[in-house]
């Protein structure tokens, strides 16, 4: 019998797919694309090995532009689905990508206890605090003076704190990135993948439509100048104190990843039906 | 666009040699901008802007053929593996435009005006190689590529005084996609 033939490295290319992305010019999802693909390409992932889900929102069309399985699911319910699926199917890598409208506010309780069991997912919020698809609507990371037509004078509201509110509810790895690097994101995705448990990335992604303003982003994304921690009290602290604007590994953790329990030998479909059937009783 | 340079002599070097070390991120610095360029060309041929998209295609093509040659001048059926990823000293290589660079009604003259804006980097680039403590070799072909840099900024000025220059308020969409206040 021949030896089986070592499958060729792929390139960042093989994970793209022959759908045009449809995002405005000049957004920072083309970026967390690019960064995504590479990402998987260094890690040596094959396509058909991997599944990106998502939600609902401009970042959630990311399943589509990828060669790999895609769920592009229902609004704020990306990480119910992925967790289903690495559950059922450990052996695959499950990225799940979503939006700062889609995950903190829709799915914000998905959030919560998706840290909280810890299950093997990499969660990829593409934050621009703003719901750019619906054409402008502040969204839960939105400043609360931020005035528009649709919020004059702002919100008023205190936004919501994800890394935070992440490393409080037991995700194992946080981190923070920017689309306007790339490369360094691409490094702080392949790292968050091979991390085991939940990890969460929060990717800060221009909205160059609806918040142009943030084009300026790039002036004060800057490396975070301390190391990455274990200590969760540490890790909160720098996080709350920072200005949202440090890029890099704040938390990891070594929390064991949720395991599913050992699957029961499996069921021939005469036996489930059974269990679902009413008993009738003669009299 | 770039004149050819003498042939060099194949180099069956090792990665870490210097050189090819140093020929490889000149050949990174050229792919990446190269699918940069192309990226660029189909997001604005997604928006409907075709002469831009054009543009973008066009310099993609010039990008591309400076990455075959440096190919071909070392040798290498595709690029050598290397140890590590390369560190730039800004979040991407010198020549490669940042994504949000684009504006969906941008005009010929402002993808030359990136265009400019990368070359001079990449010149800039060279040239500090040059000047850096480096084997000869890398110096000498360091200081050809920043003249070769020198000359692609001179050809986009001249090209920049061929198209029109945008009027000043040339961003304004009278059906905007944002809602003013």
């Amino acid at each position: 019998m021949n030896a089986p033939i070592a499958a060729a490295p792929l390139s960042a290319k093989d994970f793209k797919s022959d759908y045009k992305p449809v995002w405005c010019p000049g957004c920072g999802d083309y970026s967390v694309l690019a960064a995504i693909t590479k990402a998987l390409a260094t890690l040596n992932l094959r396509p058909e090995n991997v599944a990106v889900v998502s939600g609902i929102g401009c970042s959630s069309r990311i399943p589509a532009y990828t060669t790999c399985y895609g769920f592009h699911g229902v609004h704020g319910r990306a990480l119910p689905a992925a967790t289903g699926l690495k559950v059922a199917r450990p052996d695959l890598t499950v990225l799940v990508a979503s939006g700062d409208g889609d995950g903190y506010s829709i799915g914000g309780n998905h959030f919560l206890h998706a840290c909280r069991r810890n299950v093997d997912l990499t969660y990829i919020v593409m934050d621009n605090h703003v719901y750019g698809m619906t054409k402008g609507q502040p969204s839960p990371t939105t400043e609360p003076g931020w005035s528009s037509k649709l919020a004059p004078g702002g919100t008023g509201l205190r936004e919501f704190h994800p890394l935070v509110i992440a490393l409080a509810s037991g995700a194992n790895f946080v981190a923070r990135a920017f689309s306007g690097d790339p490369n360094g994101t691409a490094a702080l995705l392949a790292e968050a993948v091979r991390h085991p448990g939940f990890s969460f990335v929060e990717v800060l992604s221009p909205c160059v439509t609806f918040r142009p303003e943030q084009r300026a982003w790039k002036e004060r994304a800057r490396p975070a100048p301390v190391a990455v921690t274990d200590d969760p009290a540490r890790a909160a602290r720098r996080i709350m104190t920072d200005d949202g604007f440090n890029i890099g590994v704040l938390y990891k953790g070594s929390r064991a990843p949720f395991a599913a329990p050992a699957a029961r030998s499996p069921q021939a479909v005469t036996e489930l039906e059974a269990g679902f059937a009413f008993e009738v009783t003669r009299k | 666009m770039k004149k050819k340079r003498a042939p060099r002599r194949k180099s069956s070097a090792p990665a870490k040699d210097h050189y090819t070390d140093f020929m490889a991120r000149a050949y990174t610095m050229e792919l990446e901008a190269t699918e940069r360029y192309a990226q660029f060309a189909e997001q604005l041929d997604t928006h409907n802007n075709r002469e831009v998209a054009s543009m973008f295609r066009k310099l993609a093509q010039v990008e591309a053929l400076h990455a075959k040659r440096i190919l071909e001048e070392m040798g290498w059926p595709s690029m050598p593996a290397l140890p590590v990823a390369y560190a730039w000293e800004s979040a991407e290589a010198p020549e490669t435009a940042a994504f949000d660079e684009l504006h969906y009604l941008m005009q010929p003259w402002h993808a030359l005006e990136i265009a400019l804006r990368c070359e001079l980097q990449a010149q800039q680039y060279f040239e500090g190689i040059a000047a850096s403590r480096v084997p000869r070799r890398v110096r000498t072909t360091a200081l050809e590529m920043a003249g070769e840099e020198r000359e692609h900024v001179q050809l986009i000025r001249d090209w920049m005084k061929k198209v029109p220059k945008p009027p000043a308020r040339w961003a304004d969409d009278p059906d905007p996609p944002q809602l003013g206040e």
